[in-house]
């Protein structure tokens, strides 16, 4: 078919050779958990071996183009594949553990790549069926927590930070990667904003294990030892949810839940605004409108929540293993940050079982996994600043109601906006939720077709969760379960989900365009 | 170096690319479309705001900043916000202006306005043209260490004695070096066997008497003293070469159709034959002998204009023709079509601002083929590669096509050779191409 190659007009071969360049990189991110298999002396070959495969791969996607030129279309199609590719790259570890004779659900190539893609997007909804340090090494459960963090702040940001051939068509590739309507950028260099992006990161990362571990050896945790400390600040940060406790936060005292919570909050903000303030301008981060908003909207629902729970509205029984939150104000009003704070940001962190929770409380966090965090957070879903313009804009529709004459710009923290980027947004929001719709049907369906029954609003949860990259819904998929009762082509689904939920649809959807590859 | 761009036209996106591989670079526009489509073409940060504004200037940190170019299409905005900057820093301030009369006023009050910088677009459009004027069948002439060096580049016209020689034999020149070739869009750097053929564009470096001569050689039947000179359009530019050329003792004829304009100039133009007339009007060029002049030079206020009259005056049978060009990326169209050498205002303005911000060593750079390579003079310093060593040995270690074109020690010139040994305090003119000259730059 030559005839249709000389038809295509993307250069796949630069956008391959690229994706192989990251890869070859990110081998050096198996080298963590070899050290910590070395020193606990289980995994070793696992990681060696992957590290090999990766480099291997990397370096023979890499001669396909050894000079690659990137243009619009390349750094699509680029953008999309790293992703897949990351994934496919990450799920080695899981397999080749139970190749090795690790006894897991992992050991199967469906559950291990949805484990994968669940952990680079952030997702945090999982299929590992026994989570314990019994059943699988040190080494794989701190890969699991890895992945969240790389995937965190972006594969894209930090190989825009790192190789220097991507700095002509950077802010393209970052634009398609980042979450929310558009980057900011902080400096004239683009390698050197995904820098800062990075350290703000990583600086945050680090203050949240030295706390945590802080607490511990003040004896305020006694479960946060390093092992702990240092995991949970890898899936805080980046908005993940993993944790290689089965109970999740719940594992954890009042103490280092409430630690927990500003970090979450961070991980939710524009990390743009955390430089102004590093360069000594708080106000760029109290005065911005989205921060605003989001602090708002954290408010509103912790005060709707604590309220239920409080009066005992909220939960009907409590599980075992969590004290009685029925008119209990610190109980209360933990319970309801948590879970808000967790789920609005799309980390999906549970610090107890929210299944027992009631009708009204639920739907509300459900309505929640719709907000998702600030426009260059980490956070998933469709965004505070999306929420914010669509806000503005139909509140404009009302004034140009009875004032047809009225010309009135919407306007994001004083400025006004471009109506292109207004109709963008309404476009991408529309789009999602559509995307959701369809989604919830093939879920149910596919279900029904294995006699697996599963009510809507599961199904509801299990796509809300999985496309805002939350981790987990409610009922067989809540906080304390799993993923794993699914047939496999729904988990394939779900990874779909996954993929195009973290780049926000459309960078992905434009590759299944014909006029992306033709004209 | 930290510099701040108003303005992402023509010029000040050029400049913009230019500087972006090796300084901080951000780029100030009112158009947001503009500034979008900066985001993802250039690594700078672009933002969308009014140069003149205090504000703006204020998110562009200006306290910061070291070099400061204004260089909008308005040249009241680029005064006003070169004022501004100064008012709030101590920067650095490049201002693009149109007009002579700021140019003029500028350099008598010995630089107010708080402009430290000034380049007026028509005025360098002028110079452009006068040079090219100098030299037969040359797009693009410029002089080096202080008019020591001239650096040249030449179309090899059909028919030329140079085409089918090799390069070995055409180089009868003592005091003359082949720099590079064009030949399809691609550069190379010729040696002694490259053959020369017609089309090829040639960059040369040596000195002027030894440049001129290959100029001669490469159109015997052109004389090199051009007088019948006609300028179409008595716009800004067409307007200052005629006072250029008035001052090399030619005296030009200047047509414009503009009665009022017409007037006005006459009166200001002491040496120029202006004529009222509509330069299209075949009846009045063949009156006034229009296609017996050497060079017919199109300054009109518009593109289309510019290449009616030039392929006109061609098909009249003038010998050369020179238009303005306001748009780059029509610059090689014109030549393609048939007009002698077609000058781009903003090209020159571009170049006249890059030489100005390129290291400290660098005293002179000119863009060849809109920015695909440069020459550049360099005074070489105890730390450069080249210093105490034969230039075959210093130029392996440089990056990319690099070509030693002249030397000049106390103001006398060498010619370059193998063995020649560069000592410091000499000034060096080099070609290389634009991707490497950074990194040249930093090395020599």
């Amino acid at each position: 078919m030559n005839w249709h190659r000389s038809q295509l007009r993307v250069d796949w071969r630069a956008s391959v050779g690229l994706v192989g360049t990251v890869i070859k990189y990110l081998s050096v991110a198996f080298l963590l958990p070899l050290v910590v298999g070395l020193y606990y002396g289980a995994d070793v070959l696992t990681f060696f071996a992957s590290m090999v495969i990766a480099v291997a791969v990397g370096s023979l996607l890499e001669r396909l183009d050894p000079d690659p030129d990137l243009g619009a279309r390349e750094g699509f199609l680029m953008v999309a594949l790293t992703w897949l590719a990351v994934a496919t790259i990450g799920m080695l570890p899981y397999l080749i553990a139970g190749l090795l004779g690790t006894e897991s659900t992992l050991a199967r190539p469906e559950n291990a790549l949805f484990e994968s893609m669940s952990g680079f997007t952030t997702t945090g909804a999982t299929v590992m069926g026994a989570i314990d340090l019994q059943h699988h090494s040190h080494a794989i459960m701190l890969w699991r927590q890895l992945t969240q963090w790389l995937g965190g702040m972006g594969i894209i940001v930090l190989a825009v930070a790192i190789l220097p051939e991507l700095s002509v068509g950077g802010a393209q590739l970052m634009d398609a990667e980042a979450p929310g309507p558009g980057i900011q950028k902080l400096t004239p260099r683009i390698a050197e904003t995904a820098r800062v992006l990075w350290i703000a990161y990583i600086g945050f990362t680090v203050l949240e294990m030295l706390l945590l571990y802080g607490l511990h050896l003040a004896g305020m945790a006694p479960n946060m030892h390093l092992f702990n400390a240092v995991a949970h600040p890898l899936t805080t940060m980046p908005t993940g949810g993993f944790s290689p406790e089965s109970q999740s936060i719940q594992a954890f005292s009042a103490a280092v839940q409430w630690v927990i919570i500003p970090f979450m909050v961070a991980a939710g903000t524009n990390f743009a605004l955390f430089w102004h303030v590093i360069n000594g301008e708080p106000r760029r981060l109290i005065e911005d409108t989205e921060f605003r908003a989001y602090v708002g909207i954290i408010g509103v629902l912790i005060a709707l929540v604590a309220g239920h729970l409080f009066v005992g509205l909220g939960a009907s029984e409590v599980p075992a293993g969590v004290a009685p939150i029925n008119g209990q104000i610190e109980d209360s009003v933990r319970h309801a940050t948590f879970q808000v704070v967790s789920i609005i940001t799309t980390t999906g962190y549970a610090n107890m079982d929210f299944n027992a929770w009631t009708a009204p409380t639920k739907y509300l966090l459900l309505f929640a996994m719709f907000i998702g965090g600030s426009a260059g957070s980490t956070g998933g879903a469709i965004k505070i600043a999306r929420w914010v313009v669509i806000l503005k804009s139909l509140k404009r529709e009302l004034f140009t109601t009875v004032h047809p004459e009225a010309v009135s710009p919407v306007r994001l923290g004083g400025k006004p906006l471009d109506e292109r980027a207004v109709r963008g947004i309404y476009a991408f929001t529309l789009l999602y939720l559509v995307f959701f719709f369809i989604a919830v049907v093939i879920i149910v369906a596919d279900a029904w077709r294995v006699g697996h029954y599963i009510s809507a609003f599961e199904a509801m949860s299990a796509v809300a969760a999985t496309l805002g990259n939350v981790g987990p819904g409610f009922g067989a998929v809540g906080p304390m379960n799993n993923y794993l009762s699914f047939p496999v082509t729904s988990k394939l689904f779900m990874v779909f989900l996954m993929w195009v939920g973290r780049l926000e649809i459309l960078p992905v959807l434009v590759l299944l365009t014909p006029a992306y590859w033709r004209t | 170096m930290r510099v701040i761009i108003i303005g992402a036209g023509q010029v000040g996106s050029s400049i913009a690319a230019s500087l972006a591989p090796t300084h901080d670079v951000i780029v100030i526009d009112a158009d947001g479309d503009r500034v979008d489509s900066l985001t993802y073409s250039i690594d700078v940060l672009p933002i969308e705001g009014d140069g003149t504004s205090l504000s703006t200037l204020r998110e562009a940190n200006i306290a910061a900043a070291d070099l400061f170019i204004a260089c909008t299409d308005d040249d009241e905005t680029n005064i006003v916000s070169c004022s501004t900057a100064r008012a709030i820093s101590d920067v650095f301030t490049v201002a693009r202006v149109k007009r002579e009369t700021y140019h003029q006023t500028w350099t008598e009050t010995g630089g107010s306005f708080g402009v430290d910088f000034m380049v007026c677009t028509n005025l360098l459009a002028a110079e452009t043209i006068v040079r090219i004027i100098g030299l037969p069948a040359a797009h693009d002439v410029d002089v080096f260490a202080g008019g020591q060096v001239m650096m040249a580049e030449f179309c090899v016209p059909d028919g030329s004695p140079l085409a089918g020689q090799t390069v070995a034999s055409a180089d009868t020149f003592e005091e003359l070096t082949f720099a590079a070739l064009f030949r399809d869009d691609s550069i190379s750097v010729p040696t002694g066997r490259t053959v020369i053929e017609e089309g090829d564009d040639l960059v040369v470096i040596g000195s002027p008497e030894s440049t001129h001569a290959l100029a001669g050689g490469l159109t015997p039947e052109q004389s090199s003293h051009q007088e019948d000179i006609v300028i179409i359009g008595g716009s800004q530019a067409g307007v200052q070469t005629a006072k250029l050329l008035q001052e090399r003792g030619r005296r030009p004829r200047l047509i414009e159709h503009d009665h009022d304009r017409a007037r006005e100039l006459a009166e200001a133009l002491t040496a120029t034959t202006v004529m009222e007339s509509d330069a299209m009007d075949r009846e009045f060029l063949n009156r006034e002998h229009v296609d017996e002049a050497d060079v017919v030079i199109s300054a009109l206020e518009s593109d289309e204009k510019n290449l009616l009259a030039t392929l006109l005056a061609d098909r009249i049978g003038v010998d050369r023709t020179i238009a303005l060009v306001e748009a780059a990326e029509f610059t090689d169209l014109f030549e393609a079509v048939g007009v002698g050498a077609a000058v781009n205002p903003r090209d020159a303005t571009a170049e006249e601002i890059i030489r100005f911000t390129h290291g400290n060593d660098t005293e002179n750079v000119s863009l060849i083929e809109h920015g695909s390579a440069e020459v550049l003079e360099i005074e070489v310093d105890a730390d450069s590669i080249l210093t105490d060593r034969p230039i075959r040995e210093s130029t392996e270690e440089l990056p990319g096509k690099v070509v030693i074109g002249a030397v000049t020690r106390d103001g006398s010139f060498i010619t370059p050779r193998g063995d020649t040994t560069i000592r410091v305090g000499d000034h060096v003119v080099l070609f290389a191409e634009t991707s490497d000259v950074a990194a040249v730059a930093e090395a020599v």
